[in-house]
């Protein structure tokens, strides 16, 4: 079967690929754009390590095919950062040492920024439930989420 | 695998008839891409149904009825200030599927038409008396959410059909609809029993009611013996007691690592009876 050609916007910028139809959106971004912030922890939806925003929809990027981010806008880890400066989430993560291996940390990132768009003042356990499906081995997710609550105080107070 | 996205149900339906080897409409994803990556059903042809007008509408009809398009995820759903108003059953049991990230992409109609008996959407859809509307080649036709399943991974849809639409009733007055379900964690797992109830009532007392069973047999049950055992009371503890016996003896449940035989058969009695205390409160007005 001969490859679709899709035209989508990752990160603000516009991009082209060809992919074979079974390939999904994680396969695309890593292979084929070389944004290998999202991680394959599982390809079954279960981890959040693949975390992205589909036209500002938080997805499992292993659920989703390559062809069906047509006329998207993607949004992936990559473009979390403005330049040099960290977005404070990541850098409240860094100061709470809120990762060890760092497998799980760009879909928590990716995640915790789309709860913190649409709730600035999340509960702990809104916060809980909103990152169930981001699964971590190593941290115990206690550090996670008072990254995530003090990182949305401060963005609190900053606006 | 081949890809189509059509632009209508009749040239989905069309692709679907004339294709060979297996074929998969593509809503959400978040059950064909899983069967996809484990190696368990690779698609000849991939049918996307996301480009269709209208798919990711949420309606509300003149009569107070809602159609919603197949398409409309979870999280659409929840967002909506009023669905979850007339449907609170509805809206929570399809908030119960996966993580934030799923809910982002799966749909009523997928989790319908995926066929599991676990789903926990279909218990709640079968107690509000919801439809679908199936496009095939010779037009559509209007099925009730409980004459789609027919076992495991099965469905009553033949070759060619493909679900346009699904249609929820007018919700009308003092009616109240709860689903519930026990899993053995708190989140991201699939249900060892659902129970999907909704009610009608005139002052105290139920006048209609439809409970529905998932995870309990082979698809999942409108049983009509406990509607019997709340019709015509004020769902008085005696009410509850026939209403849990008549549940239980509904099921036809698998044994496995996840719940015995035993347990699922005592987990419904249980359930339904709470789930039909939810949905006779929200009948009354009460913001449970
Ligand atoms: C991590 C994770 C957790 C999950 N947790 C739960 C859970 O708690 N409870 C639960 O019930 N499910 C759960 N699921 C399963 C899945 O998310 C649901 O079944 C979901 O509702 C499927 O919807 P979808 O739109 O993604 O379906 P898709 O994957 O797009 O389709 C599923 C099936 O429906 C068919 N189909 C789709 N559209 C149509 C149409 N218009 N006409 C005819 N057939 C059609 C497809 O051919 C396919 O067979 C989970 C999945 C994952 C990955
Ligand atoms: S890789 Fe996508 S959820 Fe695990
Ligand atoms: S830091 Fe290792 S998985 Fe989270």
């Amino acid at each position: 079967m001969s490859k679709l050609h899709v035209s989508t916007t990752v990160n603000g910028d516009p991009v082209e690929y060809l992919c074979d139809p079974r390939e999904t959106l994680l396969d695309c971004l890593r292979d084929k754009l070389n944004l290998t912030g999202a991680k394959e922890g599982c390809g079954t939806g279960d981890c959040g390590a693949c975390s992205v925003t589909v036209d500002g929809r938080l997805v499992c990027s292993c659920l989703m095919l390559g062809v069906e981010a047509e006329g998207k806008e993607i949004e992936t880890v990559e473009g979390i950062a403005d330049g040099d400066v960290l977005h404070p989430l990541q850098k409240k993560m860094i100061e709470y040492a809120a990762l060890q291996c760092g497998i799980c940390t760009p879909g928590i990132l990716v995640a915790a920024k789309s709860l913190l768009e649409k709730n600035p003042n999340p509960t702990e356990e809104e916060t809980r439930y909103w990152l169930a499906g981001n699964l971590c081995r190593c941290t115990g997710y206690d550090k996670i989420i008072r990254a995530v609550m003090d990182t949305a105080a401060e963005m609190r107070e900053a606006s | 695998m081949d890809y189509h996205s059509p632009a209508s149900f009749a040239e989905a339906s069309a692709l679907a008839a004339n294709a060979t080897g297996i074929t998969r409409f593509l809503a959400g994803g978040t059950d064909v891409l899983v069967q996809l990556r484990s190696d368990l059903v690779t698609p000849d042809t991939l049918i996307d149904i996301k480009k269709i007008n209208g798919v990711s509408d949420i309606t509300r009809n003149a009569d107070g009825s809602w159609s919603l398009g197949v398409a409309v995820t979870g999280a659409e759903m929840s967002e909506h200030p009023e669905l979850g108003r007339d449907w609170p059953g509805v809206v929570e049991a399809m908030d119960l599927i996966g993580s934030t990230q799923v809910q982002g992409r799966a749909t009523l109609t997928g989790n319908l038409c995926n066929g599991s008996p676990a789903a926990d959407s279909v218990p709640a859809m079968v107690a509000a008396g919801v439809t679908v509307t199936v496009t095939g080649q010779d037009g559509t036709r209007e099925v009730a959410v409980e004459d789609i399943p027919t076992g495991p991974g099965k469905t009553s849809l033949a070759k060619g059909e493909v679900v346009s639409a699904i249609n929820i009733p007018a919700r009308g007055n003092n009616g109240g609809d709860a689903y519930l379900r026990f899993i053995p964690r708190t989140e991201m797992d699939i249900a060892v029993v659902g129970v999907g109830v909704s009610l009608r009532l005139n002052g105290d007392t139920v006048t209609e009611a439809r409970v529905s069973l998932g995870a309990v047999a082979p698809t999942v049950l409108l049983v009509e013996d406990c509607a019997q055992a709340v019709i015509g009371t004020t769902l008085d503890d005696a009410a509850l007691d026939a209403l849990g016996a008549a549940a239980s003896a509904a099921c036809n449940p698998i044994d496995d690592k996840r719940g015995t035989i035993a347990f699922r058969t005592e987990v419904a009695g249980v359930l339904a009876k709470r789930a039909a205390k939810i949905a006779y409160a929200r009948a009354k007005g009460e913001d449970v």
